[in-house]
C-alpha cells in the first residue's frame, strides 16, 4: 500500500475533514505576522515550521496538489499549541485551531502513531488509566532518581521516548485523590466548589493540590474532589484525536453536573480551558451537550482568578514569605483563559514576597505537553530562552501556573546548572498562610 | 532552464541545508502577495558569501533561475519562484557584525530580522529608522532589496538613505564591494543605490553598511479629525508649510474610518471623511513648541476635533485606530492587496477620492489609508481571489488607480516595490527610454537572466 494518501481518498472518506475549514483557512492573507512570534519558528528558521506555511500546507491538500504525507504530518506536529500565532494574527485567524484540523486530518487518514495510538486507548479506559498511573507511582523510585529537595526526578534508565538527561515531575505513590477523602468539609462553609484535579496534579505534582486545598480550607470553601473525574483530554484534543477527546469531555461534564457544585475549579490553565473553552467547541453541533458544556464553562475558574474574582481570598491572615518571584504566564492561561493579573495579585499580596517581573513572561516555555516528548532538544532550545529570561531577573523562585510548564522549567534550570524553585502561584500562598497561621 | 543534479548543489551547503521535499518547496513557492505562486525545483541555505558565490556559478553555468528570500513578506511577488529554480534562503546570515558607534554605522548581514537590529542599537541610543509594517519579521536584506519604506519615512527617508555600502555577489558568482563607511563618498557611479531597491535582480546581498541616528529624546501624538478631505488635504500641506517635518503624518479614509469604528467600537465618527495622526519627534522643547503650531494649523484648516497625547497610554489610544486599519479591513474578506502608491502631497485629496470612485464603478471594496505626509498611500483592496469575475473587477480598479496616480504626477510604488504586482504599468510610467535603460543594466549585469527573472523590468 502506498504511503501517501491524496485528496481523492479523503475526499471520498472524509469529506468534511478539512473543507469545511477552507474559508478559515483563506482568511489568512500570509502577511507572516506569526513569524515574529512562533517560538518553533524562532529556532527552526524554516517556513512550514510557522503557522503561515502550516496554513498553506493544508491548502494545498484541499486544492489536490499535496497528499496527506509523512512530511505534512511532521509539519503539522511541530507545534507547541502554544496560540501566540492566533493572538498575533491581524486577520485573526485562529492558526492554533487550524492546526489541530490538519492534525486530525493526519489522524483520519494516516492513523495515530503507534505509542500515542497506545497511551490514548490506555487514557479512554479511566479505571486502567487510573491503576497504571498509581503503578508507575509506586514502582517509579525504581526507574527514576529523585533529585534532593525537588519535586524533581530523572531516569536511572533510559525510557523509550524520553531523553535519559531529563528531569521529570515524580510519580507519586499516592495520587492526591487518594489522599483525602472526596468530600473535604469547612466550618460554616461559605461555598462549595468541585476540584477538577488534573492529571498532573493527581498523579505528580500532588503538592499543588494539597497547596489548593490548605488555601481553599484557610477561605471557609468546601471542596469536593469527584472521584469519577477523568483527564480533561486536552493532550488527546491537541493530538488531533477529537473523537476521543469528545469521550474525555462527555464523563467529565457530566460528572461534574451531577454535583451541582457553586463553582468549579482547577489549578491548571489548560484543563481550566477545556472546560471553560474546548469542550464548548467539541459539542457545537450537539444542542443538549452543547447547553451541558456552557452550563459548566459559567461555573468554572482557574485557581487563582477564583481566589481573587470569587472568593475574595483573606488577605489578613498571609505571613510572610521572604524571596524574590517571577512569574511565567502558561500559554492556556495568558492566551486561552487570559489570566495573568489573578496570579499576580496574589503574589504582590504575599508580605514579604518581592516580585520581579521577567522579559517576555508570555512567552511559551517550550514544552507543548507531549511536544517535549516528541522533539525534546527543540523543546529545549525553547525553554533556554526561557531560562535566560528567568536567570536575569535574579529570582530564587519562578511561579507558574501549569503542572507541565513547571516541570519543563525545573528541567531547564537543571540542565543550566541554576538553583531555584518552581513552583504553583497556590503554593506560595498556602506558605503564606501556613507562616500567618504561625505568628 | 537546463537540468542540474542537485548533488553538486549539496556539495556546496551540505545536505542539510537544501530542502526538496515537495512539502517544503511546496512551503517556499509564495510569499505575502495574493495570487502569485509557483513551485521552485530546490531551496538552499547558504551559509556565507563563499557559497552564494559558488551558487551563482553553478547557477550561471547551467542558466538555474535563482530567487534571494528572507522571510518573504514581500507585497509585490518579489520573492515567488515564477520560473522555478532556485529559492536561496538568506536567514542562516543572521549575525550582526559591528555596531560602529564612532561612525554611527552597523554592519550587517542580510538575515537579520530589522526589529533585531533596533534592538540591539536601541541600548546605545540609536536607531535604524526605516520600519515598514513588518518591521517584527521582515529581514534587512529584504527591506534593502525592496526598499522598503515605513511610517517615518517623511522625516527619517526610506531604506536607500541609511544604506551606506553593501557586500553583493553578481549572477556570475563574482563578489563584489560598494560604499563604505564613508558620510560623503563620490566615487564613481553609485552602485548602492543602484542595489538597493533592485528586488533581486541584479546580485544576490550579503552584506550591508547601514547608518545609524540618534534616537528622538521625546514624542508627541496628535489625532485630528476631519468632516471635509479637501481640508484635511490642506492641514497636511500647512503642517509643512509651517516648516514643521513630523515623524509621522498618517490620513485614514472614510472606508477605513467606518471599518475600524466598525471593529473596534473606539467612537470614531462614522461621516467624517479624514482622519490625521500626527507624531512629531526630536528635543522635548523643540517637539512641544511644534505641537503647538500643528494644533494651530489643524484647527485653522477646520478640524472638528483635536486630541493630544498627554502621556504614552493616550499616544497608544490615538495609534490604536491607525494601527487597526489594516487588520480591520482584512477581516472584511479574505483576500487582501495592500497597494502603495504615491502621489506628491498635495494631491493626496484628488488621488484618494479617485480611489472612492474606482471603487464604486467597479463595485469593489476600498479603504484608503497611509502617509499623507510623503504622499505614500496604501489603497486596500478586499476581495475573494477564489471569485474569479470579482477579481476581474478588482484588476479593472487597480488600472484606475495606478494611472491616476501616473496621471497625477505620481509613482506606482512608494515602498512595496514593483515585482510582478505592478509590473504591467511600469512602462507607462517610466516611458520606453527609461525601460530600455533599465533593462541595458539587467542584461549587462545578469546576462543569463538567471536573477528573479521577469520581474521589476519584465522580459528582457
Amino acid at each position: 500500500m502506498s504511503d501517501e494518501i491524496n485528496v481523492k481518498d479523503i475526499n471520498s472518506h472524509d469529506k468534511e475533514l478539512l473543507t469545511d475549514i477552507q474559508d478559515a483557512l483563506a482568511n489568512c492573507m500570509k502577511c507572516g505576522n506569526c513569524m515574529a512570534v512562533c517560538p518553533i519558528y524562532k529556532e527552526v528558521g524554516r517556513e512550514n515550521a510557522v503557522a503561515r506555511g502550516k496554513i498553506s500546507l493544508m491548502e494545498g491538500v484541499l486544492s489536490g496538489r499535496l497528499p496527506i504525507s509523512a512530511n505534512f504530518e511532521k509539519a503539522m506536529s511541530m507545534c507547541l499549541s502554544c496560540k501566540a500565532c492566533a493572538t498575533n494574527c491581524p486577520c485573526g485567524v485562529p492558526a492554533d485551531e487550524l492546526i489541530v484540523r490538519g492534525r486530525q486530518a493526519v489522524v483520519k487518514a494516516r492513523g495515530l502513531g503507534p505509542i500515542k495510538k497506545k497511551v490514548f486507548a490506555l487514557l479512554k479506559h479511566r479505571q486502567l488509566f487510573d491503576l497504571s498511573l498509581r503503578m508507575a507511582g509506586l514502582f517509579a523510585p525504581l526507574s527514576f532518581k529523585k533529585l534532593p529537595g525537588k519535586m524533581g526526578t530523572i531516569a536511572r534508565f533510559p525510557m523509550p521516548g524520553m531523553d535519559v538527561k531529563r528531569v521529570t515531575a515524580p510519580m507519586s505513590a499516592h495520587p492526591l485523590r487518594s489522599q483525602y477523602p472526596e468530600v473535604i468539609k469547612v466550618d460554616n462553609p461559605k461555598m462549595r466548589v468541585g476540584f477538577f484535579t488534573g492529571c498532573t496534579i493527581n498523579y505528580m505534582y500532588t503538592d499543588v493540590g494539597q497547596a489548593t486545598l490548605n488555601v481553599l480550607k484557610a477561605n471557609h470553601i468546601e471542596v469536593v474532589m469527584p472521584s469519577m473525574q477523568h483527564c480533561c483530554g486536552t493532550p488527546v484534543f491537541y493530538s488531533g484525536d477529537v473523537e476521543s477527546a469528545k469521550v474525555f469531555a462527555r464523563h467529565n461534564l457530566e460528572t461534574f453536573d451531577s454535583y451541582n457544585f457553586d463553582y468549579i475549579i482547577a489549578a491548571c490553565g489548560s484543563c481550566t480551558e477545556a472546560f471553560k473553552i474546548e469542550y464548548i467547541h467539541m459539542f457545537k453541533d450537539e444542542p443538549k451537550m452543547l447547553a451541558l458544556a456552557e452550563k459548566i464553562s459559567k461555573k468554572t475558574y482557574e485557581i487563582s482568578e477564583f481566589l481573587v474574582d470569587v472568593a475574595k481570598f483573606d488577605k489578613t491572615q498571609l505571613g510572610p514569605v521572604h524571596a524574590t518571584v517571577t512569574m511565567h504566564d502558561p500559554c492556556h492561561m495568558v492566551r486561552g483563559i487570559k489570566v495573568t493579573k489573578q496570579p499576580r495579585e496574589i503574589l504582590k499580596a504575599i508580605p514579604g514576597l518581592t516580585f520581579v517581573e521577567m522579559s517576555k513572561p508570555d512567552r511559551c516555555c517550550g514544552s507543548g505537553g507531549s511536544f517535549s516528548m516528541s522533539y525534546y532538544e527543540l523543546s529545549r532550545q525553547v525553554n533556554d530562552r526561557k531560562i535566560a529570561d528567568i536567570a536575569s531577573t535574579k529570582a530564587d523562585i519562578v511561579a507558574t501556573s501549569c503542572g507541565t510548564c513547571r516541570m519543563h522549567i525545573m528541567d531547564g534550570l537543571e540542565q543550566n546548572n541554576l538553583d531555584k524553585e518552581t513552583l504553583h502561584v497556590i503554593q506560595l500562598l498556602d506558605r503564606s498562610y501556613q507562616a500567618g497561621s504561625q505568628q | 532552464m537546463q537540468q542540474f543534479n542537485i548533488n553538486d548543489l549539496k556539495s556546496i551547503v551540505g545536505e542539510d541545508n537544501i530542502l526538496t521535499s515537495t512539502e517544503d518547496l511546496f512551503s517556499y513557492s509564495y510569499d505575502a502577495t495574493p495570487g502569485h505562486a509557483h513551485m521552485p525545483d530546490a531551496v538552499v541555505l547558504p551559509a556565507n558569501t563563499n557559497e552564494v558565490s559558488q551558487i551563482m556559478k553553478f547557477a550561471n553555468a547551467h542558466k538555474i533561475p535563482v530567487y534571494p528570500r528572507g522571510s518573504g513578506t514581500n507585497l509585490s511577488a518579489g520573492c515567488v519562484p515564477t520560473k522555478g529554480g532556485i529559492v536561496l534562503l538568506m536567514t542562516r546570515f543572521n549575525k550582526i557584525i559591528d555596531i560602529d558607534l564612532e561612525n554611527l554605522v552597523a554592519i550587517v548581514e542580510p538575515g537579520v530580522v530589522v526589529a533585531d537590529l533596533n534592538t540591539a542599537v536601541g541600548v546605545s541610543g540609536l536607531i535604524y529608522p526605516p520600519d515598514p509594517g513588518t518591521v517584527a519579521t521582515a529581514t534587512l536584506g529584504g527591506t534593502v532589496s525592496e526598499n522598503a519604506g515605513g511610517l517615518r519615512g517623511l522625516k527619517y527617508g526610506v531604506t536607500k538613505h541609511y544604506i551606506m555600502g553593501l557586500e553583493v555577489v553578481l549572477a556570475n558568482g563574482d563578489i563584489m564591494n560598494t560604499g563604505g563607511k564613508n558620510v560623503k563618498d563620490v566615487s564613481g557611479y553609485d552602485m548602492t543605490k543602484l542595489f538597493t531597491g533592485s528586488e533581486g535582480t541584479l546580485c544576490i546581498i550579503t552584506k550591508i553598511i547601514a547608518k545609524l541616528v540618534p534616537a528622538p529624546e521625546a514624542k508627541k501624538a496628535m489625532m485630528a479629525i476631519f468632516n471635509d478631505l479637501d481640508d484635511a488635504g490642506k492641514a497636511v500641506s500647512g503642517i509643512i508649510a509651517a516648516k514643521i517635518i513630523p515623524a509621522t503624518l498618517e490620513i485614514m479614509d472614510n472606508a477605513t474610518i467606518r471599518t475600524v469604528e466598525d471593529y473596534m467600537k473606539i467612537g470614531l465618527p462614522l461621516d467624517a471623511q479624514a482622519i490625521l495622526l500626527i507624531e512629531v519627534d526630536g528635543n522635548p522643547t523643540v517637539v512641544e513648541q511644534e505641537a503647538a503650531k500643528v494644533l494651530a494649523v489643524l484647527k485653522s484648516n477646520n478640524a472638528a476635533t483635536v486630541q493630544m497625547a498627554k502621556d504614552d497610554a493616550e499616544r497608544d489610544k490615538l495609534w490604536a485606530a491607525r494601527r487597526a486599519a489594516l487588520p480591520a479591513l482584512a477581516k472584511l474578506r479574505p483576500t487582501t492587496y495592500v497597494e502603495d502608491a504615491t502621489v506628491p502631497r498635495n494631491k493626496v485629496p484628488d488621488f484618494l477620492r479617485a480611489v472612492n470612485v474606482a471603487a464604486q464603478k467597479h463595485n469593489v471594496t476600498i479603504g484608503t489609508f497611509g502617509h499623507a505626509g510623503d504622499g505614500n498611500m496604501h489603497p486596500t483592496i478586499v476581495c475573494d481571489l477564489r471569485d474569479p469575475e470579482e477579481m476581474k473587477r478588482v484588476y479593472l480598479a487597480m488600472d484606475d488607480i495606478f494611472k491616476t496616480a501616473i496621471a497625477l504626477g505620481g509613482t506606482l510604488s512608494g515602498e512595496h516595490g514593483i515585482g510582478l504586482g505592478k509590473l504591467p504599468w511600469m512602462e507607462e510610467q517610466h516611458g520606453p527610454v527609461s525601460m530600455n535603460v533599465m533593462r541595458a543594466i539587467k542584461r549587462t549585469l545578469d546576462p543569463n537572466l538567471i536573477l528573479n527573472p521577469g520581474k521589476l523590468v519584465g522580459e528582457c
